[in-house]
């Protein structure tokens, strides 16, 4: 970036590690991608319906800046069905331009100039620019794969310093796949507590949790107060293409929240709000299928990783998996590379998802059977060639 | 029952997955899977394992037809007689009892439209109580069993995104 023009803040934050690898991939022919973030599933034909029957009734106006109340209260409803949360559909639950948005106005809200937030890695990418856009600054906190991929109490503690402000909670994660259990969550509620953190729980994948329930840290006794949970409708219904999103969080977060949200966006799409609430109401069936789908896929690709001879971390969660391919000697994007070139299959490096990354890979499990069990086969033969 | 009905979709969609590989996919181990297969075979919930086959990318010469037949039900059998009747042939390839303004529809697989047109006037329209055929030559197919065998919509998501 050579334009003097631009501001300092956006100069200084990196090129993302995905973009890099994206045009290598898009100038590939021929390849199986098992790069992609987002499901195979087409929404469920009633969403679609009914954003049409809604646009043909002339639904094409603003709604008010917190989202149409039918749609929050179904939120509201589907939260206390889910996982046993409860938030005010009135005051408590307000619909945005996706969970990015949502991860947005969350860091917007909290952050001063040289405010501390917490960034479990690795994990999503947008969490530390965004810190950065809002003059804040992220710290990384390292999870391992010997843990799981969770963040453990000695983990947090040695992170927290007077200008901590905040712990972002991306679980199930992406894209090691972890998922934080109930006890996990319990043993760092406390110091959480003890030093007024405020968390920022990111639960976008949570109907995507393959061992038990997935539970939200806001369920937790105490911690309401101290929590802004970000979800939405991308990954639960397949609706990633409408960019609906929805934060719950108390009164006093959602209103400064809100603030932000109607000069900047004013309300997500009409058309979309309106189809998710039959997506709530209409599509648990749908959602039940595609967990299990995944479910079956995700075994099969675990497996067929450890068979060739990857050591692969169980995911519990999302849809991927995060092999490591350290006993290669090469670096994540070394491996990457001669992958896509060799054997023609994108997959994405590690260190793209920040530091601790490098060493492993991305794998999406977001593809049907056939094209894993395809794509095992060109790993399997690539991997006989490099270990 | 949920994960039988797991391995019958399962095989449903690739007849040649291996015991293993539906044991890996299913969570169950190999022999749970050999179990409820071998079961699912006695009880004739599982028939035959086929493969859909794009014929017109063989040498072979195929020509189906989807054959729409009035017949009139016989006393105390209703339609069963003469639907097995009918699908004794070995050019029929399926037979279904249909809500609408025919009572049958009967596939019929041959090599040439003349060898099904044969076949209807001599073998099938004489059948007693037939009443009446009509025949509709399949010229082009789709989709086939949740299959395109055109190149169907194509997987429109950017190859790599976060």
């Amino acid at each position: 970036m050579n334009n003097k023009y631009i501001s300092d803040v956006v100069k200084n934050i990196p090129p993302s590690g995905i973009r890099k690898f994206f045009d290598l991939v898009t100038n590939s022919r021929d390849i199986i991608s098992l790069g992609v973030g987002e499901p195979d599933f087409v929404t469920p034909w009633t969403v679609r319906k009914e954003a049409i029957d809604v646009l043909d009734r002339g639904a094409t106006t603003y709604t008010s800046n917190l989202g149409l109340l039918e749609l929050r209260e179904a939120v509201s409803f589907f939260l206390k069905n889910h996982y046993d949360l409860n938030y005010d559909a009135e005051n408590e639950i307000m619909i945005t331009v996706g969970a990015s948005e949502a991860i947005d106005l969350a860091l917007r809200c909290l952050i001063n100039n040289g405010d501390e937030v917490l960034v479990p890695v690795p994990s999503y990418v947008s969490y530390s620019p965004c810190i950065e856009l809002t003059r804040g600054v992220p710290i990384y906190v390292p999870t391992y794969e010997k843990n799981n991929f969770i963040i453990t109490p000695d983990d947090l503690k040695s992170k927290i310093t007077s200008k901590t402000k905040a712990l972002i909670l991306p679980y199930p994660n992406n894209p090691t796949g972890a998922i934080m259990k109930k006890e996990d969550l319990e043993a760092i509620k406390d110091i959480i507590i003890e030093h007024d953190l405020i968390v920022i729980s990111d639960e976008i994948y949570s109907e995507l949790t393959y061992d038990g329930k997935h539970v939200s840290i806001a369920s937790l006794p105490d911690m309401k107060e101290r929590t802004i949970v970000l979800n939405g409708f991308s990954k639960a219904f397949a609706m990633t293409g409408w960019r609906l999103g929805y934060i719950a969080a108390e009164h006093s977060f959602i209103e400064a929240m809100n603030k932000i949200h109607q000069y900047t966006t004013i309300c997500a799409p009409i058309m979309a709000q309106y189809a998710g609430i039959k997506a709530i109401y209409e599509c648990e069936d749908d959602i039940e299928k595609m967990r299990k789908t995944y479910d079956q896929r995700r075994r099969l690709i675990v497996n067929g990783f450890r068979e060739i001879g990857f050591g692969c971390f169980e995911p519990k969660g999302a849809f991927y998996i995060f092999p490591s391919i350290k006993k290669t000697g090469l670096s994540s994007q070394e491996f990457c590379e001669r992958l896509l070139k060799e054997e023609k299959i994108a997959v994405v490096p590690g260190d793209a998802f920040g530091p601790g990354g490098d060493g492993y890979i991305r794998v999406s499990y977001a593809y049907s059977i056939d094209k894993i069990m395809k794509a095992l086969e060109r790993i399997e033969r690539f991997a006989k060639k490099i270990f | 029952m949920s994960k039988k009905m797991d391995i019958i979709e399962l095989l449903n969609e690739n007849s040649r997955l291996t015991d293993n590989q539906i044991s890996v996919i299913t969570g169950l181990s190999e022999d749970e899977v050999k179990e409820i297969i071998k079961n699912l075979e006695e009880e004739k919930v599982l028939l035959k394992y086929s493969t859909l086959v794009n014929w017109e990318k063989t040498e072979k010469e195929v020509v189906r037809a989807l054959i729409d037949v009035r017949v009139t039900p016989q006393q105390g059998q209703g339609f069963n007689a003469i639907a097995e009747r009918i699908g004794q042939y070995d050019e029929v390839k399926s037979v279904s009892l249909i809500s609408g303004g025919y009572d049958l529809s009967v596939e019929v697989e041959g090599k040439t439209m003349k060898e099904i047109a044969i076949f209807v006037a001599e073998r099938l329209a004489p059948i007693d109580g037939v009443l009446s055929t009509t025949t509709h030559f399949i010229l082009k197919r789709y989709k086939q069993d949740g299959v395109f065998f055109t190149d169907g919509p194509e997987d429109k998501r950017l190859v790599v995104t976060p």
